[in-house]
């Protein structure tokens, strides 16, 4: 009885180890993701996770790779169109959200999010383009809306508060109070226009029809 | 009667592996397509973001292919990969493999429902 036991005991830590190892390191090994098939065909010839990510700057959510980094410095150079038609639109504003709640104000960088996406996956389905005309809530984003769409699914998740809401309050208030300033200067106007007009450009059909 | 100390490792680690071997290891923002490839008698198609991210920005896909933001909401067909539509864009032996080699996207586990999975912190989209 009791030897058995100790064998039994024996493989479930030996089996425990090998699944710690992976768990520490972060990324499960393609056949044991609970998602391929590790049968399957293919499974030999897919890159593993841990081969890719590993290489790219730490972080300690979502794919464990702090991907604006990885980005930004040049360490992966991910493609940004496939017509070579397609307008490439970057923007850089800052936007302050949430000046007056109980946290943090929010630093919402159009910077980082332009890298990564296209003015229209966010304009103007998910939110307006005007300071205010939006009703963003948590409980929304928690839902899987707004900044839920993507931010808890595939962008770092909800549990990291702070990446968001990252500014003093009245420091953001300065900022958006000197951003509002800014906004009313002569040629302000002009040049808010000129940028909605470069961003209303309709993105090209791709070459083969967009569905 | 095995010792009390034994014991207590023994339910330890019956804990930590019961907690360990269920839930589902993916990477974060793994999806499945599964609503036609078993039916089909296809394996589930694996779309791995992580993967893609490394390689092509998210507008690509979000912005010029027309892939909504919503695990669900694109009915992706091998009608419409072959014309070059969805992943035809790329899957066409020019950028990415092409079509023929279907075990490579076909990889998942029969039975899988459709849907985005996460390995960390969150399920995805509204179920957080």
């Amino acid at each position: 009885m009791l030897g058995f036991t100790r064998t039994r005991l024996l493989l479930i830590a030996a089996s425990l180890t090998a699944s710690l190892c992976w768990a520490a390191s972060g990324w499960a090994p393609l056949a044991d993701d609970g998602l391929h098939d590790p049968n399957g065909p293919g499974i030999r010839l897919l890159q593993q996770p841990g081969d890719a990510l590993s290489n790219l700057p730490g972080d300690t959510a979502g794919n464990n790779v702090h991907w604006i980094p990885a980005l930004q410095k040049g360490v992966i150079v991910p493609r940004e169109k496939i017509g070579k038609d397609t307008p490439v639109r970057r923007y850089d504003r800052d936007v302050f959200l949430n000046l007056y709640g109980s946290m943090p104000a929010v630093r919402f960088p159009h910077k980082p999010h332009t890298e990564w996406l296209d003015c229209s996956n966010c304009h103007d389905q998910l939110f307006k383009p005007k300071a205010g005309a939006n009703q963003i809530s948590m409980f929304v984003i928690l839902q899987g809306q707004q900044c839920g769409v993507c931010h808890g699914a595939v962008a770092f998740p909800l549990t990291e508060c702070r990446r968001c809401h990252s500014v003093a309050n009245d420091l953001a208030q300065r900022l958006a109070a000197e951003q509002a300033i800014a906004d009313a200067q002569p040629d302000a106007h002009a040049r808010l226009e000129q940028m909605r007009r470069e961003a209303s450009v309709p993105l090209l059909p791709s070459p083969k029809g967009t569905p | 009667m095995m010792p009390s100390g034994l014991r207590r490792i023994g339910i330890a680690l019956a804990c930590i592996g019961s907690f360990l071997t269920t839930p589902v290891f993916a990477e974060y923002a793994d999806v499945v397509l599964n609503r036609m490839a078993e039916k089909e008698g296809m394996r589930p198609v694996i779309f791995p973001h992580w993967f893609h991210r490394i390689r092509f920005r998210c507008k690509v896909c979000h912005a010029e292919l027309g892939f909504k933001m919503r695990a669900g909401s694109n009915l992706v067909t091998m009608g419409d990969i072959i014309d070059g539509k969805f992943c035809g864009a790329c899957h066409n032996g020019n950028i990415a493999w092409a079509p023929e080699n279907c075990d490579l996207c076909h990889s998942g586990k029969p039975g899988l429902p459709p849907g985005i999975f996460g390995g960390h912190d969150t399920n995805g989209p509204g179920r957080w």
